[in-house]
């Protein structure tokens, strides 16, 4: 045991909570209060190493901090998931307490020093953090200003702020600065809540492109990632995972000659090396003997069977969305004429760039991890109840992962860590290998649809019916909150996944006088501690909702022999879902015309446009992609986007340019690349040649966006993910203007098209 | 007994523990303590872990360490001051015009994979400082940014390129 904690022997039994809390009170009221420009990693442990349950949310210290040097700290409950969200958050608090931007310093996502947020998720960081940072900063100022007006003796009311100093207005040289109110110190007061905060049209700093500033530090190699930490006397450690699915460890051979070698640790079906260093247990893992059972077949053998297995299969609970309209059944009976489509998407990886990866030091009372993962607070809780200590025992430090879409593997990492740093009593960096994060990483789910609507004579839509069958959506849930959420938990052996049904609902505002949406659910249970667990990826279930409804309409206005975007205005809703629309259109200089294209040739490149749109939490999308396809080849390449996006006020405008770049980059990539290939017993997608991503080559030559409702008054909504959720439709509806060819399963892969334009009877 | 296993990185000798077969990523991140390039794959597949040997990129994750015992390896810690060097530089928080050109164009998302574009572009540019954008997209090529920032990465390079053509 290399540890320097005194009271670090380790207990032969669990210390109860109780025991627990009557040891540990005196500290637990001394963390509640914590100033976040403190250090946020030793220097703010106790001697017992034991953390508040929570951080106290209501205290205004818990939030903000002037430090004795004039910057301002400040903490949140959330985490950067590569979009650049610390520096909108600097602007909040930057706008609200008169500092420059440059000289706040965001910390986020420490169950111990920062407030429970839960995390990030549902491109919620914006809409939860800006709003408490906001408020806090708002406390602070007012605070200030009346410490301000007692010091220099003038009333509040004849006082003002510039860059953190306060002046009294008509005698500037009677002056005060944060600093030397505050600096280093606690305001010690409580949330009011009460605080006004700044007029939006007074803004200087918020709706501001201000450049990110965690990128001048990642260009120079500077920025601390997850990855770059390390803890005296760690080791290195790999996972063996099991080469089929559903394979049981029969044995591990004996006394294997293995270079740096710790510890082979073996507990039920989870097998793990640790090495004294990193490249020494890259080899162990590789070169460990390891005898496996051979099990019995778990999934499907082929996406064809897997498709007709949810197609085939009884539901374990179905819903009809509640707001539907008229008499489905009846309407398809009776109209003019009847169209129907079968949609279907498949597994897709969060293959982030850099495999889960953590570091944990579990120590008597005093268990450490630092984790990537976007929810760290109830994560926290799994670790307590894998480590067997209670909550207060445990601090989870949240620190940059690469960028991360949901619940990817980075959660899984910080479990092993923790299980094997408490097996060797040692410090333990765990990093995945590209095969263990592509091919073990939590899946978003396939999805089968079946859409029918009905014409009337005129044309008109009068009937629209929406089907989904999917799996179980969340094998993984969202947010580790047990040991069993994550995956070697379940290879030891008696964890189970807190797993949980999601309705798999299209979202749209289309007025149809009959109207239904159903999802069933299929039990996926046999997934669980395999590399096909289901769980959130980007706008979880968004894009596949989205390429069949919308795929779907622009099927309804192909037979109704309507202009798509005329088509869909003539249906839709609600104002802002049109001005979305009629928006994207517009900019994208949208000719008003039937698809397919007239007289597009059946060989060589031709050209397409469509369009897709989605609402997404509040904020709404509308896209249109214009594509070349090569009819000889099958190779498609989207040349431009066109995206119309109303997420209400924009806090950062460059960063929202960068965000929603992205996001159409990697929904491009989904679309046309993306599938996770499997067998009757495992994951074939291990690698970036197994699961191929978007390629410099293949991007649009532009992306022109247009911003809806961008102003002050206007709340503030998410855009993380909601520009991901059109684009698969988009690009097949631009194929098809292209084509005359549906394509109706994702990916649009090269082989896939080719197919398609040879099948009989496939062009429109 | 062979002699001890040195390197020579960012201008600096190194001696090396690791065993002479061990890539040389390990060897810059965890004896080193370098922050560049970062395990994205250890494949060869990605170029989160791209370097310079000489003047061209390559993939640390798979380069035995013994292989550049007798060459300059210079990483993403160290292209500035390498660049700084060769033009006579002295302005010390100059940086190389492609990672310039990546803070202007804030070419990036999460940034993990960061590291294989500027390095890989810098020795695209380098070589060929006025490429053209087909250049620039085929010499990218390859490399994987799982956010889908390369509208930005593209505009930073292009950039970069203008500025040292």
């Amino acid at each position: 045991m290399t540890s320097s904690n005194p009271v670090a022997a380790r207990p032969s039994h669990p210390i109860t909570r109780r025991e627990f809390l009557q040891t540990a009170g005196a500290l637990v009221v001394s963390f509640s209060m914590p100033i976040p420009g403190m250090a946020a990693t030793e220097g703010s442990t106790s001697a017992t190493g034991r953390y508040p349950e929570k951080v106290a949310a209501d205290r205004l210290d818990s939030w903000l901090a002037v430090n004795a040097d004039g910057s301002v700290s400040a903490a949140v409950g959330k985490i950067e998931a590569g979009m650049g969200i610390g520096t909108a958050f600097a602007q909040i608090v930057a706008e609200e307490l008169d500092v420059p931007v440059g000289r706040v310093r965001i910390r986020m996502g420490d169950t111990a020093t920062t407030p429970d947020q839960r995390g990030t998720g549902s491109s919620n960081g914006i809409i939860q953090g800006v709003p408490a940072l906001r408020s806090a900063a708002a406390e602070a100022r007012q605070a200030l200003l009346a410490m301000a007006a007692a010091h220099l003796g003038s009333p509040i009311e004849t006082l003002a702020v510039h860059d953190g100093v306060i002046r009294v207005v008509d005698a500037p040289e009677r002056a005060v600065a944060y600093s030397a109110l505050v600096g280093g110190k606690r305001f010690e007061i409580k949330l009011s809540g009460t605080a006004i905060v700044k007029a939006p049209a007074t803004y200087q700093l918020v709706g501001k492109p201000v450049p990110r500033m965690d990128i001048p530090p990642k260009v120079r190699a500077e920025y601390v990632y997850l990855v770059d930490h390390k803890v005296p006397g760690m080791l290195h450690a790999r996972v063996v995972r099991p080469p089929h699915a559903g394979a049981r460890l029969i044995a591990v051979a004996p006394e294997q000659k293995i270079t740096g070698l710790v510890k082979v640790v073996t507990r039920g079906d989870y097998v793990a090396v640790v090495c004294e260093r990193e490249e020494q247990a890259i080899r162990a893992a590789r070169e460990l003997r390891v005898q496996w059972s051979n099990p019995e077949p778990m999934f499907p053998p082929s996406y064809d069977a897997l498709y007709a297995s949810l197609r085939g299969t009884a539901p374990k609970v179905s819903e009809v969305q509640k707001g539907a309209t008229g008499d489905v059944d009846a309407a398809l009976h009776t109209a003019a004429r009847k169209i129907e489509a079968e949609y279907e998407y498949p597994f897709q990886s969060h293959a982030c760039m850099g495999p889960g990866c953590a570091v944990a030091d579990v120590r008597t009372g005093d268990v450490r991890v630092w984790s990537g993962g976007q929810k760290p607070y109830p994560l926290r809780k799994a670790i307590a109840e894998m480590v067997g200590v209670p909550l207060e025992a445990v601090r989870v430090t949240w620190m940059p992962g690469p960028g991360s879409y949901g619940m990817n593997d980075a959660d899984d990492a910080a479990m092993d860590a923790a299980i094997l740093s408490q097996a060797v009593e040692r410090p333990v960096r765990v990093q995945y290998m590209r095969q263990d994060g592509t091919g073990w990483d939590p899946k978003a789910p396939p999805i089968a649809f079946r859409l029918r609507g009905g014409l009337d004579a005129q044309g008109e839509l009068t009937v629209l019916d929406y089907e989904a069958r999917g799996f179980s959506g969340r094998i993984r849930p969202n947010g580790t909150e047990t040991a069993g959420d994550a995956l070697s938990p379940q290879l030891i052996g008696g964890y189970k996944a807190g797993s949980t049904d999601l309705f798999q609902y299209s979202d749209e505002s289309y007025k149809v006088p009959n109207k239904r949406k159903t999802s069933h659910i299929i039990a996926w249970e046999q997934s669980m501690a395999t590399g096909l667990r289901t769980a959130h990826l980007r706008d979880p279930d968004g894009m596949a909702t989205c390429f069949a409804s919308e795929s779907f309409i622009d099927e309804l206005a192909a037979a109704a022999n309507a202009d798509p975007v005329a088509f869909r205005l003539r249906y839709l809703a609600n104002a802002k879902h049109v001005a979305a629309v009629k928006a994207a259109a517009e900019r994208a200089g949208w000719e008003a015309r039937p698809s397919p294209r007239p007289g597009n040739a059946r060989s060589g490149v031709v050209r397409g446009r469509g369009i897709a749109y989605a609402p997404r939490a509040g904020s709404i999308v509308a896209t249109v992609a214009e594509v070349d396809v090569n009819m000889d080849n099958g190779e498609m390449r989207v040349t431009r986007f066109v995206t119309a996006h109303d997420c209400g006020y924009v806090v950062n405008p460059l960063n929202l340019k960068g965000t929603i770049e992205a996001n159409l980059i990697q929904s491009m990539s989904r679309a046309m690349h993306e599938q996770v290939l499997f067998d009757a017993t495992r994951v074939r997608s291990v690698d970036w040649l197994s699961y191929p991503i978007v390629d410099m080559t293949e991007i649009p030559d532009a992306i022109d966006i247009v911003v809806l409702n961008n102003q002050p008054e206007v709340e503030s909504k998410g855009a993380g993910e909601p520009s991901t959720r059109p684009t698969a439709a988009a690009i097949a509806n631009a194929i098809f203007d292209a084509t005359g060819v549906r394509v109706r399963r994702v990916p649009f892969t090269p082989e896939a098209l080719l197919a398609a334009f040879k099948a009989p009877g496939k062009r429109a | 007994m062979a002699r001890p296993l040195e390197i020579t990185v960012n201008g600096k000798r190194h001696r090396v523990a690791a065993a002479p077969d061990t890539p040389l990523l390990y060897v810059l991140r965890n004896e080193l303590n370098l922050q560049g390039p970062r395990f994205g794959c250890g494949l060869a597949q990605c170029g989160a872990c791209t370097v310079h040997v000489g003047p061209d990129p390559v993939r640390s994750c798979v380069m035995p360490v013994v292989a550049v015992r007798d060459k300059p390896v210079t990483t993403l810690d160290g292209l500035a001051s390498r660049y700084r060097a060769a033009k006579g530089v002295t302005d010390p928080i100059r940086l190389h015009p492609v990672q310039e050109a990546f803070i202007e164009e804030q070419a990036m998302q999460c940034g993990y994979c960061s590291n294989g574009w500027i390095m890989t572009a810098a020795a695209l540019l380098e070589r060929k400082p006025g490429a053209s954008d087909d250049e620039i997209r085929k010499g990218l090529s390859g490399l994987k940014c799982r956010c889908g920032a390369h509208m930005s990465v593209l505009r930073a390079v292009k950039r970069a390129g203008k500025a040292m053509a």
